[in-house]
This record gives structure tokens, C-alpha cells and sequence, in this order.
């Protein structure tokens, strides 16, 4: 599948996904409430956009954590869990609104920041301790007076929200601009330098921040959607790694971490010899023995 | 199967079973009662 079909496969997504058309008028009710809620989007989706149908999975992974009565979140967890072992980083490239806000952010026609290796790699592992300690550790220790805890990530640092529920939402409903305060001038500015940095930067929020993606991450080389380099037709060009977008080199490692599994690589391998495989299956760009054959 | 096909099915059944525990628990329930409502943290008011 080419680049077109990846972006028309996105878009439809965050349409299907945010298709509540009615949370969007004004005065309207606020949220969709139906069963669908019942189960979390496999990407970064927040559950205050008002037309979300799905919930957000960080979101509902805080939230368990933080509840008053803490449970172990084995459903949120579970899911997660199989998302990231069926596709991993899949999701990133794929089904994400706020992946496709980014990539259609850096199409706007500016010269273009290519991070030195020696930053962008310690600058990698930022969405890991993101995740640790935002997500997990703070919200799980971290007790109010109530005996709640606090979604850190959330709270203090998710522009998912703020763009996809928190503008709408203050748009729409006057009775919330009152309550405007630090917090959300706060999450503002961390968006607006969010979006600056996307149209300098291919997906900066994916590469250092996004703590859903550093999750996913941490199933790429056992997931079933896997990426396989044939080595012996491999000319070691170079084309795929001037092709990926996420600085990855897929010859050496086909699965790396930062594959957000987007094909970019495998469209420009002159030889086929990159593909992904389906449970060890060979999918795109086609089966190279009968290929070969022809 | 390989060493790391096993690995994989090993993951993906005990996710599945995770997922399942949760929801006979009522952990879905929670995420629609969390999801249903304008969560004030996400939004920016707190
Ligand atoms: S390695 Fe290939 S599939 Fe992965 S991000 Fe780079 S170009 Fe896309």
C-alpha cells in the first residue's frame, strides 16, 4: 500500500472513530455515552473530543490507577498488552488522529530540522520514563486528600486533550470558559510548542513524548506484524534508510523500537528485499520467490 | 514453532486472559463511566 492509501487510511479512522457528530453542536449534548465507550481506541485518542465513540487507553490506564478503590487494571492493561503484541508501533503509523495532525503539520513547506544523532537518541528515551513515571508511578503513589490519585500525564501534560477536547470543548460550551485557569494556559502552551515543533520535526510528540507508542515499543520484535529483511537480496543501498521518516535503519533492525511501521522503506527497496510478514507470512510488496519467478 | 513464536502466543494469550478477568470484574464499566464524562484533567480545568 502507498503513501495515499496510508493517509486515506488514517483519516478514515479518526473520522470513524470521532464520528459523533451531534457532541460537536453547539449546546448539544456534551459526549456520546453509548456501550462503545466500554472499549479503548488503539491510539492516542482523547475521550473528551466531542465526537470521540471510543476511549482513550492512557487515559483509561490513569484513570484505574488513580481511582479511589485502586484496582490492578487488567482489562486496560490486557488491552493493551494484545494491541501491542498483534501490531506494536502499527497503531503509531496507522490509527492515530494525532500522528496524521503531526504528518500533515510537517507538510507545510518550511526547511526541515533533521535532529543530530547524539540528541535524538537520549531524547528517545524521554517517553519511556513518560510513561514510568507520568503514567504509571506518580498517578499509583501519589494520593490526594479524597484518597484519589492525580492522572499526571493528563493533568499536566497530554496535548492530545487539549487539542481534541480541550479547544472544542471550550468553544462550545460558554459555561466552561469561566473556569479557564493556569492549567489550561499551561497545556496550551505545551501545545502550541508542540505543533511549532511538528512542522520543523517529523512526529516529535511520537519520537519523545508519546507514552502510548513507548508502550507498543516494547512488543516490535515479538509482535505478529513483524518486518524481515531477505539479506541475500538486500544491495545495501541505503534507499530505505534515506526513505524512513523516524530516522530508523531497517537493514539493521527491522523491528527497531522506533518503527512506526509506515512502508515508506519498504515502497523504496529496489530489490523487494524488505517486507512485512503476518505470523512469518510475506505481505507487501509481494511474495519474492514467485517474483522471482515471473 | 520457533522459540519467539511461542513467546508471542504466550503474550498474546495472557493478554487476552487479562482483558477478560478485567471486563468479568467490571473494569469495563469503569471505562465508560470515566470515558462518558468530560474528564476536567484532559481538558485543561483540572
Ligand atoms: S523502518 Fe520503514 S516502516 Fe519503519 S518507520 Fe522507517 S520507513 Fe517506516
Amino acid at each position: 500500500m502507498g503513501r495515499r492509501a496510508r493517509k486515506a487510511v488514517q483519516a478514515a479512522w479518526a473520522v470513524l472513530t470521532n464520528g459523533w457528530v451531534r457532541g460537536f453542536l453547539p449546546g448539544g449534548p456534551a459526549l456520546y455515552e453509548g456501550p462503545l465507550k466500554r472499549f479503548c481506541v488503539p491510539g492516542m485518542n482523547c475521550y473528551s473530543c466531542p465526537g470521540a465513540l471510543g476511549a482513550c487507553p492512557i487515559g483509561a490506564l490513569q484513570a484505574a490507577l488513580t481511582a479511589r478503590h485502586r484496582k490492578f487494571p487488567f482489562y486496560v492493561l490486557g488491552y493493551l498488552m494484545a494491541v501491542g503484541v498483534l501490531v506494536g508501533r502499527f497503531v503509531c503509523g496507522w490509527l492515530c488522529l494525532f500522528g496524521l495532525i503531526q504528518e500533515l503539520l510537517y507538510k507545510i513547506p518550511t526547511p526541515k530540522l533533521r535532529i543530530p544523532e547524539k540528541v535524538d537518541r537520549p531524547l528517545r528515551l524521554v517517553k519511556y520514563a513518560v510513561l514510568a513515571v507520568l503514567v504509571i508511578g506518580l498517578p499509583l503513589l501519589y494520593r490526594t486528600g479524597y484518597g484519589a490519585g492525580e492522572p499526571f500525564f493528563c493533568k499536566y501534560v497530554c496535548p492530545v486533550g487539549t487539542l481534541e477536547g480541550g479547544v472544542p470543548q471550550v468553544l462550545l460550551n460558554s459555561v466552561l470558559r469561566p473556569a479557564l485557569g493556569w492549567l489550561f494556559r499551561w497545556k496550551m502552551l505545551l501545545l502550541i510548542l508542540c505543533v511549532l515543533a511538528s512542522v520543523f520535526i517529523y512526529r516529535p510528540f511520537c519520537r519523545y513524548v508519546c507514552p502510548l507508542g513507548a508502550f507498543y515499543s516494547l512488543f516490535q520484535k515479538v509482535s505478529v506484524l513483524r518486518m524481515k529483511v531477505e539479506t541475500s537480496a538486500c544491495v545495501d543501498c541505503g534507499a530505505c534508510r534515506k526513505a524512513c521518516p523516524m530516522n530508523v535503519d531497517p537493514r539493521r533492525t527491522p523491528n527497531s523500537a522506533e518503527c512506526i511501521r509506515c512502508g515508506a522503506c519498504v515502497q523504496n527497496c529496489p530489490t523487494k528485499a524488505l517486507a512485512f510478514t503476518l505470523a512469518g507470512k510475506r505481505l507487501a510488496p509481494g511474495n519474492r520467490k514467485k517474483e522471482r519467478a515471473r | 514453532m520457533k522459540k519467539r513464536g511461542w513467546l508471542t502466543a504466550a503474550l498474546l494469550a495472557a493478554a487476552l486472559a487479562m482483558c477478560a478477568a478485567g471486563a468479568a470484574a467490571g473494569q469495563a464499566e469503569d471505562v465508560l463511566a470515566k470515558a462518558a464524562r468530560i474528564c476536567m484533567e484532559c481538558i485543561g480545568l483540572g
